[in-house]
């Protein structure tokens, strides 16, 4: 998440939005982007119904057991096609933004 | 008599092997060159390593009382601990994630949803696909949507 804040600016350049999606309420996703300052969206799926759909649910990893999301990276284009995938086997390792900067150069 | 003075190396031992645990989450996960591949951990282990064997040879010398060699096997003990649980939360834990095999795959549409942003309105996928993003100079049409899931702070 940091390094995508860190790349914000590169990301708008090319008309590439950054999502973030988590099971965490509107208010603590909040206090998180206040806390970390991070100015891109946020949005709060604690249901699980997108995640669900993206088949992304790990069951149970919550604090209190509830599903939570693995760590996965998509990017969209225009049309809503799926261009790029990261689904990482190791939660410490997440996309860089070059990799991501490079896939988005190649939308269009 | 001698002086028998402070068995160092296996204590510092203990202490950078405490270090090399704790920095790579706090400190070398924010490098992607020292995130993919934990070398600088690894590296301050070899070096806890290097200084327990020099801290159990000075522990075992024949002049040590035996409760400098019950000090060093204590904390060559600890750091051997500390060691694996690294291997375990690095290599092990890091790799339980479910396989994601229904995920959308590239070419695919991307399922759309309506989910809450933090100011509590509701959000289309569909409408971040168009609604311009504002930047200080101008609006521009987006090319595309990242989205990024993650764990969360429940």
């Amino acid at each position: 998440m940091r390094s995508i804040q860190d790349s914000l600016e590169r990301f708008e350049e090319v008309g590439i939005r950054p999502v973030a999606i988590s099971v965490d309420t509107p208010e603590q996703s909040r206090d998180l982007c206040q806390k970390a300052g991070y100015t891109f969206t946020f949005l709060s799926d604690p249901k699980a119904e997108a995640i669900r759909r993206y088949d992304l649910v790990h069951a149970g990893q919550g604090t209190n057991g509830q599903d939570i999301a693995r760590p996965a990276e998509f990017l969209i284009d225009s049309s809503g096609t799926v261009r790029w995938v990261n689904l990482t086997e190791n939660y410490w390792v997440r996309a860089r933004p070059e990799q991501i900067l490079e896939a988005a150069n190649a939308l269009r | 008599m001698k002086i028998q003075r402070f068995n160092w190396p296996v204590w510092a031992a203990f202490l950078l092997s405490l270090i090399a645990l704790l920095s790579y989450p706090f400190v070398f996960v924010r490098w992607p060159i020292t995130r993919d591949f934990p070398w600088a951990n690894l590296l301050l282990f070899g070096i806890a390593a290097a200084l327990l064997v020099l801290g159990i040879r000075r522990a075992f010398a024949a002049d040590r009382p035996r409760r400098s060699k019950i000090a060093g096997v204590t904390a060559a003990t600890l750091s051997l601990a500390i060691f694996a649980l690294f291997i375990f939360a690095a290599f092990v834990a890091a790799r339980w994630l479910p396989a994601a095999r229904g995920a959308p795959h590239v070419g695919q549409k991307a399922p759309d949803f309506n989910l809450s942003d933090t100011n509590g309105k509701t959000v289309a996928l569909s409408e971040l696909l168009t609604t311009p993003i504002k930047r200080k100079a101008a609006s521009t049409n987006p090319r595309g949507v990242l989205l990024i899931f993650y764990r969360g702070y429940w």
